[in-house]
């Protein structure tokens, strides 16, 4: 396998490129396996990276039903940032984001992670003191770069928004977070399945479970598209369909709902705009950076009803662009490109899963809400730990499925249990 | 978009609507035993396929909806008042028109 460097691209560069091969095999599945991963998501590649890397398993498999990066890898908006506010999720988010500083050092694989700044607009005093509170916590629970930029320094950084001060919500300032910013959705699909890949796994696409065999309290084989395939553990990084690949295993049921969040891109623009965007005030939730191909990548709220479908509604794009326009009016006569719509686990306090499940060799990496691509780095390296040494380690210990159980939810939003309301 | 049949006001854009959520759940009884609660707030069978779920039809008759759709292709199969003494009204008045 061809290392990159400044070298290589140089010698490719003068060769004509032809000294670039595949960059991970397409083996055939072998009948047993020591790990195997279902699903080839971010999670998935990147749990079974660091269980190669940091723990030395390499008879692994990873199960994917479609094509690398074709899920919610590829159906995101690339932010990255860890401005999380409830104990657990902000120490998890901002161990994710230093991985995400030395991730294409480590995958020796361009991620184009752009640390430009997530800027968070706010529209009243009293969202100021909030965000203030909320970005003090931050600061002193090991975020150093949270900021409160007022209304001259904001319009120095980022010019081209609405300030108008007869907007519906005029802007008054911003909550910054400078080290958080954006990275290439395929790349790091890219990066994790080669990086694996070099390790020794196995990465399996087109190949779908379709039943899980278990006795009372482990699972034995996994029935797939392409043959059966027995496992010394079995991990599901699956999300979307984490419900039905458990109703698979029966093991019941599960605090999740799938639902949909679309985003979209416009034609590309020369350079307009250097950070990543958020306005979220009287009912807009919209969110919105420049890749860099120039297009506009944004979104906003879920479709609102519970769906598998990997199609978005049109009523939703209407509120993208009204929430566009009302922002961005330059981007008036843009033309939008491409959007797109994927399935993500809803659950009941918008918060995670990675734990131990009923069956002893079944663990689970599920319930993303919003938050999946941000939070790929960490939560493979974590599943990896729990799936090697059979224990949660401290930093996860209260993503399990018992919390509601315990009467403890990590909600950020407070919106209560109700899975469409943690967008 | 979704076109929903409302009993009440004819079919209208899925957008007049709110989702509500599943309409199978069932809430134990307010002195039943806390894993009862835990279950039907917190569990979800979160079905691919056709599931009874409820709609408020919010910016049209307001009432609440039980309708059953497919959460993977959209189609709808049947709508009704959540109201159960609603719901058997507008029975008696379809067999009726038989």
């Amino acid at each position: 396998m061809t290392r990159f460097s400044a070298w290589t691209v140089f010698w490719n560069g003068l060769t004509g490129q032809k000294g670039w091969g595949r960059q991970w095999r397409d083996p055939e599945p072998k009948s047993h396996y020591d790990v195997v991963i279902v699903g080839g998501g971010l999670h998935g590649l990147a749990t079974a990276y660091y269980l190669a890397k940091n723990h030395g398993v390499t008879n692994i498999a990873v199960l994917e039903k479609g094509w690398l990066g074709g899920g919610n890898a590829g159906r995101n908006t690339t932010i990255v940032r860890s401005n999380y506010g409830r104990p657990g999720n902000r120490e998890f988010y901002e161990e994710s984001l230093r991985l995400w500083e030395n991730l294409s050092h480590d995958l020796n694989y361009n991620v184009m992670f752009s640390q430009r700044s997530h800027i968070a607009l706010l529209h009243s005093p009293g969202a100021i003191d909030a965000a203030a509170r909320n970005y003090n916590t931050m600061r002193l629970t090991g975020t150093p770069d949270a900021e409160i930029w007022d209304l001259p320094t904001l319009k120095r950084e980022v010019p081209h928004l609405n300030y108008s001060a007869t907007a519906r919500f005029p802007i008054m300032g911003a909550a910054v977070q400078k080290r958080a910013g954006t990275a290439r959705h395929d790349a790091v699909a890219w990066g994790y399945a080669r990086g694996a890949d070099q390790l020794g796994v196995d990465i399996l696409q087109q190949c779908e479970v379709t039943g899980v065999k278990r006795t009372e309290d482990t699972v034995t084989e996994l029935e797939t598209s392409r043959g059966p395939i027995t496992a010394g553990k079995v991990a599901f990084a699956v999300a979307g369909n984490t419900s039905r690949l458990w109703t698979m295993a029966g093991l019941g049921r599960l605090p999740i709902e799938s639902h949909k969040l679309q985003a979209f891109v416009s034609e590309p623009l020369k350079p307009l705009l250097d950070q990543v965007v958020v306005f979220g005030v009287g009912g807009a939730h919209f969110y919105i950076s420049q890749s860099d191909k120039g297009g506009m990548v944004f979104g906003g709220d879920l479709d609102w009803y519970k769906s598998y479908a990997q199609r978005g509604n049109l009523p939703m794009v209407q509120d993208g662009c009204e929430a566009a326009m009302s922002i961005l009016p330059c981007l008036g006569r843009v033309k939008l490109l491409r959007h797109w719509s994927g399935v993500v686990d809803m659950s009941m306090d918008g918060t995670h899963f990675i734990c131990k499940t009923p069956l002893s060799n079944l663990y689970l990496n599920a319930g993303w809400n919003y938050g999946g691509f941000k939070a790929s780095p960490a939560s493979g390296w974590y599943f990896a730990d729990l799936i090697a040494n059979d224990r949660p380690h401290e930093r996860i210990q209260s993503f399990d499925l018992k919390r509601f159980e315990r009467g403890i939810q990590i909600d950020e939003r407070g919106a209560g249990p109700d899975p469409k309301l943690h967008g | 978009m979704i076109r929903i049949p409302c009993p009440f006001c004819g079919t209208r854009d899925h957008s007049e609507f709110t989702y509500g959520g599943d309409a199978s759940i069932t809430y134990p009884a307010l002195d039943a035993p806390k894993e009862e609660w835990h279950d039907a707030v917190f569990l979800r069978d979160n079905i691919c396929g056709p599931q009874l779920e409820t709609w408020h039809h919010v910016h049209g008759c307001r009432m609440w909806l039980v309708i059953e759709r497919d959460t993977m292709t959209h189609e709808i199969m049947s709508v009704r008042p959540a109201n159960p003494k609603l719901s058997a009204l507008f029975e008696d008045n379809s067999e009726a028109d038989q």
